[in-house]
């Protein structure tokens, strides 16, 4: 016999009260630690990718537009630029090294991208099978595009203009596949990298010749050398077609608008958890005014004033600790579930099921409001009069 | 065992101030506290266990003047000396009637005998109620787990608050032959406080209240 289990006999005898305090907190607690598992996923995803680059260079339109085709490979490009004018740029002094990227086919949806071996260097990037790219039309796969399309080490494939659709099959070229990637987290996954030679060698056979000056690549991914090239690229590239873009201000950018939507849900979620705290308070309360006698009982038992303060508390941080757990189980159960609605574009790993430090803030705030919700009923606990409680219920 | 020496109590400043006959009681004896209702008897009863602070007087229990221990020393020897019936009995509902009959010894700080609860509970004859809940049991079994409830933890007195007030001639009998042959066998005083004019004739020491005792200050 202890104060715990009796704190657990009493919930017990009110199952659907504590059902309901238990539901309500872990559905609060559960809706806010899945948004910041989420926005911790799409944090982590964004960072990957952005990985030390500093700039890019593309052609002019949408900043936004131009990082998001060409660092994340999910929207169109801008357009392209010369090449001869891009090399200015990268060799530019303040500029400590520049990837292009070149593009315009794809094969089953997936991109092909023309880049330079620094390109699966940069991300890191290890060969489950094959070699790496060298000459034209040779290709690596990214691990993702390898599982979908089940491209293999000597397997041959034609392209399709555009990046999406597949009607305009390039039925002259043939790919040949050299090397599968292992699966890295990053944009790589998705992509099928070749020489950017391969790219212009696509288009060149249709009968348009393209001088060398005149020859053209989508992007270039820049790396700083000196923090100045943040302000004086752009001056060096007005009178041209190319902007440079600072991906991590335009991923800003784009996470302080989905800020807005995500702000709304946790508004709703902390609504929910005030009103469990709410209900625990009342559930708590509720069963002091029903078992007024039974505390008075114990008085005369021997009990003191502290154990019931301390029975009631108890009860609470059970209805709390209870609560806060569930809802980290919910919040992970509905990542697994979102992952798979957008499995394509959205990976999660085990290890990102671990409870991150803010979870634990949310967790331990959800117990501490809990206790509080229940020493209030706790301290009239304490101040109960013993005899007067046992007369009026003679 | 019990002395009670001049005492006075009032619930405030400005409520009636009532005092109470002296009471003295050996141990093992077994007394009634006779008075209707309005006269103080759980008044005295309170005052007797600590739960109430007389205004002026003393009482003594077991040797202990009350007055001298703080509230939570008071609980304690509450807890330790002092086995109460109630006139309904009421129970920790979500334990069972096993568990209830733990509830003095958990409180006490003591390690509960389960064999001896059992075997109480056996002599008793609700044996086979142990882990049932008190609710479960009809009103006749409830107040003998009352009885056993008080008696469990073996404590120097027993205090009966009304124990009789809502039987028949036959269940009164009963059950004031089990509480006299309990607190008998457990070595313990026997206090029962009553209006019940049935009880009377049966013990030889009993103090009278009399509601004149009350006087207004």
């Amino acid at each position: 016999m202890n104060w715990l289990y009796i704190a657990w006999r009493n919930l017990g005898l009110k199952k659907l009260q504590t059902a309901l305090s238990l539901v309500l907190l872990a559905f609060g607690v559960g809706l806010v630690s899945l948004l910041m598992l989420t926005e911790k996923q799409l944090t982590d995803t964004f960072d990957r990718n952005i990985r030390d680059i500093d700039l890019v260079l593309g052609a002019k339109g949408s900043p936004l537009q131009l990082i998001l085709a060409n660092v994340y490979h999910v929207d169109a490009p801008t357009g392209n630029i010369r090449l001869a004018d891009a090399e200015k740029v990268m060799n530019h002094p303040y500029i400590a090294s520049g990837i292009p990227l070149a593009y315009g086919d794809n094969y089953r949806g997936f991109r092909i991208v023309g880049s330079t071996p620094d390109y699966t260097a940069h991300y890191g990037a290890e060969w489950a099978k094959g070699k790496p790219f060298e000459n034209a039309f040779e290709v690596v796969v990214g691990a993702r595009v390898a599982e979908t399309t089940g491209l293999q080490v000597g397997d041959e494939f034609f392209s399709a203009h555009g990046l999406q659709d597949e009607t305009d099959v390039h039925t002259d070229k043939t790919f040949y596949v050299v090397g599968v990637l292992e699966e890295s987290g990053s944009v790589l996954d998705q992509l099928l990298l070749c020489n950017i030679e391969t790219i212009w060698g696509v288009h060149e056979g249709h009968g348009e010749e393209v001088a060398l000056e005149d020859r053209e690549i989508t992007a270039v991914l820049l790396k700083k050398r000196n923090p100045l090239a943040v302000l004086t690229i752009p001056n060096t590239i007005r009178e041209t077609n190319m902007q440079v873009a600072l991906p991590s201000i335009e991923i800003n950018r784009l996470t302080q608008n989905f800020g807005i939507g995500m702000g709304t849900l946790r508004a709703i979620a902390l609504l929910i958890m005030c009103i469990s705290f709410a209900s625990i308070f009342i559930s708590v309360y509720d069963n002091l005014l029903a078992r007024r006698y039974e505390l008075a009982l114990m008085r005369t038992m021997g009990g003191s004033r502290g154990g019931l303060f301390w029975l009631l508390l108890l009860e609470g941080g059970l209805l709390s600790v209870g609560g806060a757990a569930l809802g980290l189980i919910i919040s992970r159960l509905g990542l697994i579930a979102l992952a798979q609605l957008i499995e394509d574009k959205f990976r999660y790993d085990w290890n990102s099921l671990a409870v991150l430090p803010n979870e634990w803030v949310l967790a331990g705030m959800a117990i501490f409001v809990g206790l509080v919700a229940a020493a209030i009923p706790g301290i009239s606990a304490m101040k109960l009069d013993t005899s007067r409680t046992l007369s009026e219920s003679a | 065992m019990i002395h009670c020496r001049s005492v006075e109590f009032h619930y405030n400043s400005e409520a009636p101030r009532m005092t109470f006959p002296d009471v003295h009681c050996a141990e093992r004896d077994q007394l009634l506290l006779l008075g209707q209702s309005g006269s103080g008897k759980t008044t005295l009863l309170h005052l007797l266990c600590g739960m109430l602070q007389p205004a002026a007087g003393e009482i003594e229990i077991n040797g202990q003047i009350l007055r001298q221990l703080n509230e939570r020393e008071l609980d304690q020897f509450r807890g330790r000396n002092f086995g109460i019936v109630f006139q309904k009995s009421h129970f920790i509902q979500s334990l069972t009637v096993l568990e209830n009959l733990a509830m003095p010894a958990f409180l006490a700080g003591e390690k509960f005998d389960a064999a001896a609860g059992r075997a109480l509970l056996d002599q008793l004859g609700i044996g086979h109620k142990a882990t049932e809940r008190p609710r479960n049991l009809s009103i006749g079994e409830q107040q003998r787990v009352g009885i056993a409830r008080a008696l469990i933890h073996r404590p120097a007195i027993v205090l009966a608050d009304e124990p009789t007030s809502a039987l028949d001639d036959e269940s009164t009998e009963a059950v004031i032959s089990l509480l006299e042959a309990q607190a008998a066998e457990a070595g313990a005083t026997l206090v029962i406080v009553t209006h019940d004019q049935r009880l009377k004739d049966r013990y030889a020491r009993r103090v009278e209240l009399n509601p004149l005792a009350i006087r207004t200050a």
